[in-house]
C-alpha cells in the first residue's frame, strides 16, 4: 500500500500519552489527542466523558484536509494550525507531519496559552513520531510478522 | 493506511464508498448503521446539504470483531457524488485501504457511472494509488428498478480487474453486507500479504 501502515507499540503510545498529559496540564486544556491525517485517533488524554473521539478525529482530519485544499488553491503549502473558538468550548489543531494534535479547551484556558504550550509539545511529539517511523522502517518484517499468522479462517470468522 | 495499535490491540482500516450522485452510497452506510448492534458501531456522521445531499462525507466507525486478539475496526466513508465536489472526493481518498464502487444500474446513469469510475482512478493516481492493486469491490445497486441494465452489460462496462461484483438494493438492505464483507476481507488479506 502506498501510505505505509502505522504501527504503534506500547512504549511509543505511552510516550505520546505522557506528552499529551503534560500539554493538557500546562495548557489547562480539557482534552489533548493525536490523530493521523486520515482520521484515525492515535492517542487520547484528558476528560473524555461521553465525547465521541472517533468522530471528532475523523472530522478534524476532514477539516485539515479541506483547509489544506484551500491553502493550495491560494498558493500556500498548508495551514499548519487551525483554531475554532466557541462560546464555552474551543478547539486548536496543529499539523505535525502526518499527524494532527487536537486540543479541546474551555474558559479556564485561552488560545494564546494553548498555542504556546502546543509549540513545545509539537516538538516532543515530532520526535516520537520520527522514532516510530524509523523503527518501522528498520523492523518492517518483525513488525508485521503477526499478520503472517492470520489465516483465511480467522478472517472468515469475523463475518460469521 | 492501516493503523495497528499494539497498546490497545486494534487494527483500524479505512474503506471509501465511491460512485456517481444518487447511486446509494449514503444509503449503504445508513443500512449498515441501522442493522448493526449498538456496541459495534459509532455515530453516523453526515456532512450534508440542506437537501440531504452529501456535501463532504458520511462517516461510520464499525467494529467487526477480533482476529488473533486484535479488534478490527473499519472506518466507512462516502464521498459526495455530484461532479462539482471533486476536490472533496479527492481528499477523502487519503489513506484509503479499500474502495467500494457503487454503480447505479439504471440505463440513464451509465454515463455517470463511467465518468465516476474514471474520476476514481484519476483521484487514486493523485494519491499514488493504483486501482488495480487496491482492495476493490463493484456493487451494482438499484437492481429492482425497471430501467436497470442487465448485470452482464454493467460488468462489461465497469469491471476493471475481475473484482468481486455484488448486486444490491441498498434501500432494502439487499447486498449491502455482502459488499462490506467482500471489501473488508480483501483489506485484511492485503494486510497479511503486505
Amino acid at each position: 500500500m502506498v501510505n505505509s501502515t502505522i504501527i504503534l507499540r506500547e512504549q511509543h503510545h505511552l510516550q505520546i500519552k505522557t506528552v499529551l498529559d503534560k500539554l493538557r496540564m500546562d495548557a489547562t486544556a480539557r482534552i489533548a489527542f493525536l490523530v493521523d491525517k486520515a482520521g484515525q485517533p492515535l492517542a487520547v488524554n484528558g476528560d473524555i466523558g461521553d465525547l465521541d473521539t472517533t468522530s471528532l478525529a475523523s472530522l478534524a482530519a476532514g477539516n485539515v484536509a479541506a483547509t489544506d485544499g484551500m491553502a493550495k488553491l491560494i498558493g500556500e503549502r498548508e495551514f499548519p494550525t487551525l483554531s475554532h473558538e466557541g462560546e464555552h468550548e474551543s478547539l486548536y489543531i496543529c499539523v505535525i507531519g502526518r499527524a494532527l494534535l487536537v486540543v479541546v479547551f474551555d474558559e479556564r484556558s485561552s488560545l494564546g496559552l494553548v498555542k504556546l504550550r502546543v509549540k513545545q509539545a509539537s516538538r516532543d511529539l515530532a520526535t516520537v513520531l520520527d522514532t516510530i517511523a524509523r523503527e518501522m522502517l528498520e523492523n518492517k518484517d518483525a513488525e508485521t510478522a503477526f499478520f503472517d499468522e492470520i489465516t483465511d479462517d480467522d478472517i472468515d470468522s469475523l463475518f460469521n | 493506511m492501516t493503523f495497528i495499535n499494539y497498546a490497545s490491540r486494534e487494527i483500524n482500516c479505512k474503506i471509501v464508498y465511491y460512485g456517481p450522485g444518487l447511486c446509494g452510497k449514503t444509503t449503504n452506510l445508513q443500512h449498515v448503521y441501522d442493522s448493526t448492534a449498538t456496541g459495534a458501531k459509532g455515530k453516523l456522521i453526515s456532512l450534508a446539504t440542506e437537501t440531504d445531499r452529501t456535501l463532504f462525507f458520511d462517516f461510520l466507525p464499525l467494529e467487526l470483531g477480533s482476529v488473533r486478539g486484535f479488534k478490527t475496526r473499519f472506518h466507512l466513508y462516502t464521498v459526495p457524488g455530484q461532479v462539482f465536489y471533486d476536490a472533496s472526493r479527492k481528499l477523502i481518498l487519503k489513506g484509503v485501504d479499500g474502495v467500494v464502487f457503487v454503480a447505479d444500474s439504471q440505463e440513464e446513469r451509465m454515463d455517470a457511472n463511467i465518468e465516476s469510475l474514471y474520476n476514481l482512478e484519476e483521484n487514486l493516481k493523485d494519491h499514488g494509488y493504483d486501482l488495480l492493486k487496491l482492495p476493490y469491490v463493484l456493487q451494482l445497486n438499484k437492481r429492482d428498478l425497471p430501467t436497470a441494465l442487465p448485470v452482464a452489460d454493467l460488468i462489461g462496462e465497469l469491471n476493471r480487474k475481475d473484482e468481486p461484483v455484488h448486486e444490491a438494493i441498498a434501500a432494502k438492505g439487499t447486498g449491502v453486507f455482502d459488499t462490506l464483507k467482500s471489501v473488508a476481507k480483501q483489506v485484511l488479506t492485503e494486510l497479511r500479504k503486505s
